[in-house]
């Protein structure tokens, strides 16, 4: 598994980040770096700002300070088209968040035709062509509630790739999962990572961090406390803290 | 055909109770507050009896069908906006991260989603609104029996008196709902 991160100009940057909700500091002056091809994963206790951090850099949440750049623009400037920065950013949600009233198909062309303005048939084209890629082709005109869990974030993989991201946020795609279906939504996740996909991927599943980030960052309140390729983050060159985390969470 | 109005008044009330402009939610939340905290019975002889007063004549057909769509519009206000806010988050915020937006959101989205759970209400809504017509052609044909001169020394108080019911009513089921919305908030808490 031959990957390149350039190194040369960070895909996506975080500079300073903080976020606080009411009296609530969630996020405490987050720096994070990804480089183009880069995977990485985010851990650490619930409640410690994880999903806060992801939602800001897609801007989801407005960070109450610091700057976040993509891809060479400082996308916190209030001048910027956040729609713009949006569709080359996919986010893949912890429950899915699939549109119920929609096909899987429509699911996957809705924002190809009214975000990128794509004629339908190529939309469908594209949708078909995603949807096959995750083992979905013959879903595609089934409703989400029909899908088992598995299946709906699948989906919602592909609906996300259908906009052509340049970057591939995963907010605990795994965490709503009965067990036997966690795997074929991180084989599917695996094969982007092959694909060269630049992915920020929020995971309590140790086993695809180990496999398939480049780097660990752990957050603990609001801070990143460590920050080491996987091989070093999992060996013995961590603080207390993160040793205590892990010891909690299985595999 | 107040019953299409209404529909249309109960769409743009509803949106604009969830808009982001503050001031346009503000009207939209008087509205709703002011028609709902007044009989229907004190509206309608409201137009019908004191706007001729203020120099304004309103043809009855006008009339009747303005204030059952004006009043059902109210009500369907809030069911709209009921069903607008029952939608997960979690739908907008996918829909958002996909670049669209947030008026898009809202067409493709939330608003056929929303129209499914507004049904049942909007069907209750409907009935009310077929039983107040009656009250409508009461009136009607009340007015067309009375005698313009009985009108004429009836209005010199008539605009008064409905003005100071109207208020009257509105000041006690203001109090009352006002009274729920906190109960209700204080329960929601528990949830
Ligand atoms: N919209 C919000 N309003 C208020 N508090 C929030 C909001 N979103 C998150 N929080 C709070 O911020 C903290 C961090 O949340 P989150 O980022 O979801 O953590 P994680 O994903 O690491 O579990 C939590 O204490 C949570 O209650
Ligand atoms: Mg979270």
């Amino acid at each position: 598994m031959e990957r390149s991160v350039s190194a040369v100009q960070p895909m996506l940057q975080a500079r300073g980040l903080s976020k606080r909700f009411g009296e609530h500091e969630v996020l405490k002056g987050i720096d994070l770096s990804i480089a183009r091809g880069e995977v990485v994963a985010i851990i650490g206790p619930s409640g410690s700002g994880k999903s806060t951090l992801l939602r800001c850099l897609n801007l989801l949440e407005r960070p109450d300070a610091g700057e976040i750049w993509f891809e060479g623009a400082c996308i916190t400037d209030p001048q910027v088209d956040v729609n713009r920065v949006r569709m080359r950013m996919g986010m893949v949600f912890q429950l899915f968040n699939l549109f119920p009233h929609l096909t899987v198909l429509h699911n996957v062309t809705l924002a190809q035709e009214r975000v990128l303005r794509t004629p339908r048939a190529q939309a469908q084209e594209r949708a078909r062509e995603l949807l096959s890629k995750v083992g979905l082709a013959a879903k595609e005109q089934a409703y989400p509630n029909s899908l088992s869990g598995g299946q709906k974030q699948r989906v919602a993989i592909a609906r996300a790739l259908a906009m052509k991201p340049a970057v591939m946020l995963f907010d605990e795609p795994t965490s709503a999962l009965d067990p036997e279906m966690v795997q074929e939504v991180l084989t599917a996740m695996g094969e982007l990572v092959d694909e060269g996909m630049t992915m920020a991927v929020v995971t309590h599943e140790m086993g695809f961090a180990r496999r398939a980030a480049d780097r660990v960052v752990f957050v603990d309140e609001g801070r990143i406390v460590a920050e080491a390729p996987p091989e070093r983050f999992f060996s013995d060159a961590n603080s207390d803290r993160v040793r205590q985390f892990l010891a909690k969470i299985p595999g | 055909m107040a019953l299409f109005f209404g529909v249309i008044a109960g769409l743009l009330g509803g949106l604009a109770r969830v808009s982001p402009p503050a001031p346009l939610r503000a009207m939209a939340a008087a509205y709703v507050s002011v028609i709902r905290g007044t009989p229907f019975i004190v509206q309608l002889f409201f137009v019908y009896y004191a706007f001729p007063q203020l120099g304004v004549q309103v043809p009855p057909m006008v009339a009747a069908v303005g204030c059952l769509a004006v009043y059902s519009g109210a009500y369907q206000t809030e069911i709209v906006r009921g069903a607008i806010e029952s939608i997960e988050r979690g739908q907008v915020e996918a829909a958002r991260s996909l670049g669209l937006t947030a008026a898009q959101a809202m067409r493709y989205v939330v608003l056929p989603q929303a129209f499914l759970r507004m049904l049942p209400p909007l069907g209750n809504e409907f009935v009310a609104l077929t039983k107040n017509s009656a009250l409508v052609s009461l009136v009607t044909v009340q007015e067309l029996l009375l005698s313009a001169q009985l009108i004429i020394s009836a209005t010199f108080q008539n605009f008064a008196i409905y003005l100071t019911i109207g208020i009257m009513y509105y000041i006690m089921t203001t109090v009352v709902s006002t009274g729920t919305q906190l109960l209700e908030r204080r329960l929601k808490v528990y949830v």
